[in-house]
């Protein structure tokens, strides 16, 4: 089947999936169960159930502080739980180290950008790419043998450089590169391993308007050549312009997820992000229903709140 | 005084085996630090076990080769046994278990309890291992002058000693230079900008570092075996200021480069001994003392890497642009 009916296929399937948080999916490429990590008693994640489905955009929003890079940083090794397992594409991957997580096919980028400062621009996306010999020690010794890998893997580079508006940057630093650039470069080098799953932790902050669109048109292109991507972005004029999912985050709990257009016409979830709403519990499903309601209750509990600071001693 | 003399005992040290010695040794350090980011500071303690591997197996009745073994295992023995428990933790944690087990390795070879293998705190005499590798000499037994240099051809500090430790050196920078242009070479400068930035691209960054550690050491248990074939064993000869010095040499040729370590053993060695060398001429010595010339000698050394710190932080072969990076 080409990539195209994959991937329609793939969304048409969302929409007979209920709008409840941790629903399962047709065909979901990663599952995590019961994942928990708590920080001094704080808990930063606390996912009973989550399915990403295969071919499609999701993407996790919430406030800040809702556990979305910590939930990222579990699933791809660089956190260890408290609790919880996750299988990614048939593989369990509880445990296992943030390298083979990668070698998985399950490929991140960080929210904070970790550009490797003293290499260029094009070393940077090489150290990206698979299956190089001249990586082992033994083998780098003899040009010979890795010589042809490394012409691919350049030419690779450059098309995704130029796809990215890098390419004429390729022999600076990388760490004379702007904020965004920074931001685009991690991106690009996260795609040069052909990943099956890409995650990315804001990728559009500090990215210049005109850029953001040119950057949603290769994500989309991204999904429709067989990638699936799971972000994290607060821009929710992005959010509502690709993703085909949406997961909501709040407290380390997955409180909503839906079809964008519905999550994000969700008073309650308009309201967990506005901070209104941190000590209601969003978890509860007639909240989500009642949206109207939650307004007045805003102001009541605005109120409320403004006397109990009063009564603290 | 004698120009002539001092520029001749100032040639003869820069290219005598305490240079290619360490220049060895910072060569193996610019794998730990230039390529990779670790930080290793007991450099001294792999050159004090390549030398103990090389005279105790020769000692022992070893052929040359096999001792050039010995010494290159002990090495990675140590390597390993630093790296396993320590790499998986942040950086620091080597630098401080490097030191302190330099110190143990030179506490346990000066113990009484081993005296009979290693000479406790006396050492082993130069003559007691020193046959076989004189021995595979090419050269007539003579002593030959080049230039205003003479010396023996094969006894201690001698052509032939020069020859196999320059070759050495020659080998051990085109290994270098190959490392550090290939695949791997970039896997390692990775780790040293972000290592969690390489293990998000798939790379198993704790084998790569072992992978450096093992091999820096390599170099500087070959240091160490140049270091006493010019002279003898003795435990205190390579303990802290030696990887000091080490690091002196690195930083002062331009780390991360190939030729830097080289060319940073030549000049800091030559410094030192034309610096000791002129006062000793210049000074009448009841002035300064013989000691104290020797003294001054180290303090000038130090007061002229500070003042190139200052003004040339990336050593001389180093890239200014890269520093300024960093800095940010
Ligand atoms: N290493 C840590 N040590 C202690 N607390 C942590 C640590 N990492 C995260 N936390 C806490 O866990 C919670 C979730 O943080 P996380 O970074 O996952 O939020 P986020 O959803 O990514 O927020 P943002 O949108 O601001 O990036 C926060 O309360 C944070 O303070
Ligand atoms: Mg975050």
């Amino acid at each position: 089947m080409p990539a195209e009916q994959v991937v329609d296929q793939a969304r048409r399937s969302l929409h007979a999936v209920a709008r409840t948080p941790g629903v399962p999916k047709p065909d979901p490429l990663l599952v995590a169960d019961g994942v928990r990590r708590s920080f001094g008693g704080v808990n930063a994640v606390d996912v009973d159930h989550l399915e990403v489905q295969k071919h499609v955009i999701t993407a996790l929003i919430g406030p800040n502080g809702a556990g979305k890079t910590t939930f990222f940083n579990l699933m791809t090794g660089f956190d260890r739980p408290d609790t919880g397992s996750w299988v990614f594409d048939g593989t369990p991957l509880g445990g296992v180290a943030a390298s083979r997580v990668a070698k998985a096919g399950m490929v991140r980028t960080f929210q904070l950008t970790k550009a490797l400062a003293r290499m260029t621009v094009l070393e940077n996306m090489r150290l990206g790419a698979r299956d190089q010999p001249g990586e082992n020690l033994f083998t780098a010794l003899v040009k010979p043998l890795w010589a042809p890998r490394e012409r691919e893997i350049t030419d690779k580079a450059m098309a995704l450089l130029e796809r990215f508006k890098l390419d004429a940057k390729k022999d600076d630093f990388a760490g004379s590169l702007s904020g965004g650039q920074r931001k685009l470069l991690e991106m690009a080098r996260a795609l040069m391993s052909d990943p099956t799953l890409v995650m990315l932790d804001e990728p559009m902050a500090g990215v210049n308007p005109a850029l953001t669109q040119s950057l949603l048109g290769h994500i989309t292109d991204l999904r429709d050549t067989g990638t699936t991507v799971l972000f994290v972005e607060h821009d929710m004029h992005m959010v509502r312009h690709i993703s085909d999912w949406v997961v909501v985050m709040a407290q380390g709990q997955v409180v909503a997820e839906g079809p964008p257009g519905e999550v994000m016409a969700d008073q309650a979830v308009i309201d967990a992000y506005l901070g209104a709403h941190h000590d209601t519990d969003l978890g509860d499903d007639a909240l989500l229903d009642e949206g109207g309601v939650i307004d007045a209750e805003a102001e009541a509990e605005a109120e409320a709140e403004a006397d109990t600071e009063e009564k603290k001693p | 005084m004698d120009f002539g003399q001092l520029l001749t005992n100032v040639l003869t040290e820069m290219t005598g085996p305490t240079a290619i010695a360490y220049a060895l040794a910072a060569i193996g350090l610019n794998i730990h630090f230039g390529l990779t980011g670790l930080i290793n500071m007991g450099q001294a303690g792999f050159m004090l076990l390549g030398a103990y591997g090389f005279a105790v197996s020769t000692i022992a009745g070893a052929p040359l080769w096999l001792a050039f073994l010995v010494a290159i295992g002990a090495a990675v023995v140590f390597a390993l046994i630093l790296g396993l428990p320590t790499l998986k933790l942040r950086g620091d944690y080597l630098a401080i278990v490097t030191i302190a087990a330099a110190e143990i390795v030179r506490m346990v070879g000066r113990s009484t309890a081993l005296t009979e293998i290693t000479g406790g705190s006396e050492g082993l005499t130069g003559n007691s291992f020193k046959s076989t590798f004189q021995d595979a000499s090419p050269l007539p037994d003579d002593r030959w002058a080049l230039g205003p240099v003479t010396l023996a051809t094969n006894a201690s500090n001698s052509w032939w000693l020069r020859i196999v430790g320059w070759t050495l050196v020659l080998l051990a920078c085109l290994f270098v230079w190959r490392l550090v242009r290939s695949p791997w070479g970039r896997v390692l400068r990775g780790i040293r900008e972000d290592e969690d930035a390489v293990r998000a691209l798939g790379k198993n960054v704790y084998s790569y570092k072992l992978q450096a550690l093992v091999l820096g050491g390599v170099f500087g248990a070959l240091g160490g075996v140049v270091f006493v074939l010019a002279s003898s064993v003795q435990a205190d000869s390579l303990g802290r200021p030696v990887t000091f010095n080490t690091w002196t040499i690195l930083l002062l040729g331009g780390a991360a480069t190939v030729l830097g370590p080289v060319l940073g053993s030549l000049l800091f060695w030559g410094a030192l001994v034309f610096v000791r060398g002129f006062l000793r001429g210049a000074v009448p010595a009841d002035v300064l003392s013989v000691q104290q010339v020797e003294q001054i000698g180290w303090v000038l050394v130090g007061i002229t890497l500070i003042l190139l710190i200052v003004f040339r932080p990336q050593g001389i072969l180093g890239d200014k642009k890269e520093l300024a990076i960093n800095a940010r």
